[in-house]
C-alpha cells in the first residue's frame, strides 16, 4: 500500500515585494530611464502594472531638443547612443503623460536634470505634490549633455550639492542615478546617503566612441555616446556590488539584463531592485520575462521572500 | 501593434542581391496596411540589441512579405535564414500612406527597395497612376510588373542606363513635369534616399500638390521610446522640432520636412 505524503508542496508564491526608499513595488523589475519612452510607447505591447516601477525619460524644467542625429549606433554586445535627454519639460510632462500614467497602478519614478543646480531644484519643486510621482530619480550621470549631467556625477563635492539642494526641494523618494565613470563609486554612494537620499541606481551607460574607418568620422553626431547593453554588464555587477557594501540605503542595479540571470546578479551582489534598458528594445518584454524568472528561482532554491536573495553573495 | 513570433514560410531570391521574405505573421499581416513596417528580430545575429525595420511589401491574414538587400552586419545575418525558422516580429508599427484624394491620380517615386511599400500602397490604390522607379542598375529596379499588371504608367531609370532612362529618377520626373501630361491634380507617394525624396518634395510643393514621403531612419525601439530615429520638421505655427519617424511617420508630408 502506497502511503500518501503528509507533506503538500508548497505551492505558494515567493514574495517579490520590495520597498525602494518608500517606494512599494510589487516586483524588483523596473523599467529604465530613456528606454521606456513615457509609458505610453510600450502600452500596446506590455502590461504596464505588471512592471515593479516605471522610470520614465528625463525630464529638465523646460523643453529640451537633444542633440543632432545620428544618435545611436549598435555595437557588439550592445549600442552606443547620445540622444541627448530631448524632452517635453517637466510642464510637458505633466500635461501629456502623467494623465494617461495615472490611469496605471504602476508606481512612476520621474528621471529629472538639469543644467544648473537651480535648474534641478526648479524641476524637483515643480513635481514635488504633482499627484500620481512615485518618486524621483536625480539623473546625475548623462554622458550626453554638455552642461550639467556627468558634470555633476563625477565630482564629490557637485555630486554633494546637487543631491543636498534637490533633496531640500522635494519630499518625494529621491534616488539619484550614478555614473560609472568614478575611480570610486563607493564616495558617491556614501555621498548620497549621508545627504538624505532615500536610494541610489547604477550605473548610467558609459562613455564610449565610434568612428567610422572609411569617413574617419565619428558615427553619432555627438561625436561620443554611452555605452549600454550586455558589455557594460559585469562593469555594473562590480559596482552595484561595492556600492551595496558602502550605504545602508537601498541600491537599484542596471545594466546589461538581457534575461533573469543578469537579475539575479545584481540581487545577489546586493542589488534590492533591478531595471532593465536596453533590452527593452530587443524584446520589449524583457522585465515580464526577468520577473517569471527571478520567481522561478527563489522558488527552486526554497526561498519564500526575496530578501532572502538579496546580498546573498557567498564569498 | 503586437509583438508575434512566427515562422518563415519562404525566403528567396527576388532579384539580383534583393531578397524576398515571406513570415506566416497573420495577425501582423491582418492588420498592416502600405506604409507601415515590421522590426524585425534577426535570429542568430550573436551580440545584437537593435531589431531591424522593414517596410510591408505585403500584408494579409496569410502573413506578410518584406523586401531586402544586404547592406550592413543585420542584413547580411539574415541571408543565412532558412524557411521553417522562427522568429519575432513587432508591428504593424508607423502609419501607412494617406488615401489619394478622389479627383486626384497618385504619382508614385520608389528609389531601389523603397518600390516594396509602393507596390503595396497600389495594390490597394483604388486607380493606376504612374510610378517612376529608379535605381543605380537594372538590377535594382524592382517590381515592374507588379505595376504594370495593374494598369499603371512604369517610367524606368537606371543611374548606369542599364534599363529604362539614362540618369537618375529626376531626369524622368522633369521631361514628364514638362509635358502636357503631367497637367491635372496629382497627389505624389515616394520611398527612397533621402536625396531621392527632398528632390520629389520640391516638385511637388511646386505644383502645390501633396508628397507622401516615407524616410528611411537608423531606428533603436520602433515605437517612439527611445528618440534615435527623429527628424526635423516645420510645425503648423512656424517653429521647428523633433518627429519620431517610427511613431509619428514614417510617412510625412513633404513641406513639413527640415533637411
Amino acid at each position: 500500500m502506497v502511503k500518501s505524503s503528509s507533506k503538500t508542496p508548497d505551492t505558494t508564491a515567493p514574495s517579490m515585494a520590495v520597498d525602494i526608499g518608500g517606494i512599494r513595488m510589487r516586483n524588483p523589475v523596473m523599467v529604465a530611464s530613456g528606454t521606456f519612452g513615457y509609458g505610453p510607447e510600450y502600452a500596446d505591447l506590455v502590461d504596464l502594472n505588471a512592471l515593479g516601477a516605471l522610470v520614465v525619460k528625463g525630464i529638465r524644467i523646460a523643453p529640451w531638443d537633444g542633440n543632432p542625429t545620428p544618435r545611436m549606433v549598435e555595437v557588439p554586445g550592445g549600442l552606443v547612443n547620445a540622444i541627448g535627454l530631448q524632452g517635453p519639460g517637466v510642464d510637458g510632462f505633466i500635461a501629456d503623460y502623467l494623465p494617461f500614467l495615472r490611469g496605471y497602478e504602476v508606481p512612476v519614478i520621474v528621471n529629472i536634470w538639469g543644467r544648473s543646480l537651480d535648474e534641478y531644484r526648479e524641476v524637483a519643486q515643480r513635481l514635488d505634490g504633482v499627484p500620481g510621482i512615485a518618486g524621483i530619480e536625480l539623473n546625475i550621470s548623462c554622458p550626453n549633455v554638455k552642461e550639467g549631467g556627468l558634470a555633476f556625477g563625477t565630482q564629490p563635492d557637485m555630486a554633494r550639492s546637487v543631491i543636498a539642494a534637490v533633496r531640500r526641494a522635494t519630499r518625494l523618494p529621491l534616488i539619484p542615478k550614478l555614473s560609472p565613470n568614478v575611480s570610486d563609486i563607493r564616495v558617491f554612494a556614501a555621498i548620497a546617503e549621508a545627504e538624505g537620499a532615500d536610494a541610489i541606481s547604477l550605473i548610467n551607460s558609459y562613455p564610449a566612441m565610434v568612428i567610422d574607418v572609411r569617413t574617419r568620422r565619428p558615427v553619432l553626431a555627438n561625436r561620443v555616446g554611452g555605452l549600454s547593453g550586455p558589455a557594460i554588464h559585469p562593469i555594473a555587477v562590480k559596482l552595484v556590488w561595492e556600492a551595496a557594501r558602502a550605504v545602508k540605503i537601498p541600491v537599484v542595479g542596471m545594466g546589461g539584463i538581457t534575461g533573469p540571470q543578469e537579475a539575479l546578479e545584481f540581487l545577489i551582489a546586493g542589488a534590492r531592485a533591478v531595471a532593465v534598458g536596453t533590452a527593452n528594445f530587443t524584446d520589449p518584454t524583457t522585465a515580464l520575462r526577468v520577473r517569471d524568472g527571478i520567481r522561478d528561482y527563489l522558488a527552486e532554491q526554497g526561498m519564500h521572500d526575496i530578501g532572502e536573495l538579496i546580498g546573498s553573495l557567498a564569498t | 501593434m503586437k509583438v508575434e513570433t512566427c515562422n518563415i514560410s519562404r525566403h528567396e531570391t527576388f532579384q539580383g542581391p534583393y531578397r524576398r521574405l515571406i513570415l506566416d505573421a497573420s495577425g501582423i499581416g491582418c492588420a498592416g496596411v502600405p506604409g507601415q513596417f515590421v522590426h524585425l528580430r534577426i535570429p542568430r545575429l550573436d551580440g545584437a540589441v537593435l531589431r531591424r525595420p522593414f517596410s510591408l511589401y505585403r500584408a494579409g491574414k496569410d502573413g506578410i512579405e518584406v523586401l531586402y538587400k544586404p547592406v550592413g552586419r543585420g542584413t547580411d545575418a539574415m541571408l543565412s535564414m532558412v524557411q521553417g525558422d522562427s522568429l519575432s516580429l513587432i508591428g504593424p508599427l508607423g502609419n501607412g500612406f494617406p488615401v489619394c484624394g478622389k479627383k486626384r491620380t497618385p504619382v508614385l517615386v520608389a528609389g531601389g527597395y523603397g518600390v516594396a511599400p509602393l507596390s503595396f500602397l497600389a495594390l490597394t490604390s483604388a486607380r493606376p497612376g504612374i510610378i517612376f522607379i529608379g535605381g543605380a542598375r537594372a538590377d535594382d529596379v524592382l517590381c515592374v510588373d507588379d505595376f504594370k499588371s495593374r494598369g499603371w504608367d512604369v517610367r524606368v531609370t537606371t543611374e548606369d542606363g542599364s534599363l529604362g532612362a539614362k540618369g537618375r529618377v529626376t531626369v524622368a520626373i522633369d521631361a514628364w513635369l514638362q509635358s502636357p501630361e503631367s497637367r491635372g491634380d496629382r497627389e505624389w507617394y515616394a520611398c527612397g534616399p533621402d536625396g531621392l525624396l527632398k528632390a520629389v518634395g520640391e516638385r511637388a510643393a511646386a505644383n502645390g500638390w501633396n508628397a507622401w514621403l516615407s524616410l528611411d531612419k537608423h531606428m533603436g525601439c520602433g515605437v517612439g521610446a527611445c528618440l534615435a530615429c527623429v527628424q526635423r520638421v516645420r510645425n503648423a505655427d512656424g517653429t521647428e522640432g523633433w518627429v519620431r519617424v517610427c511613431r509619428d511617420g514614417p510617412v510625412f508630408e513633404a513641406r513639413s520636412i527640415v533637411w
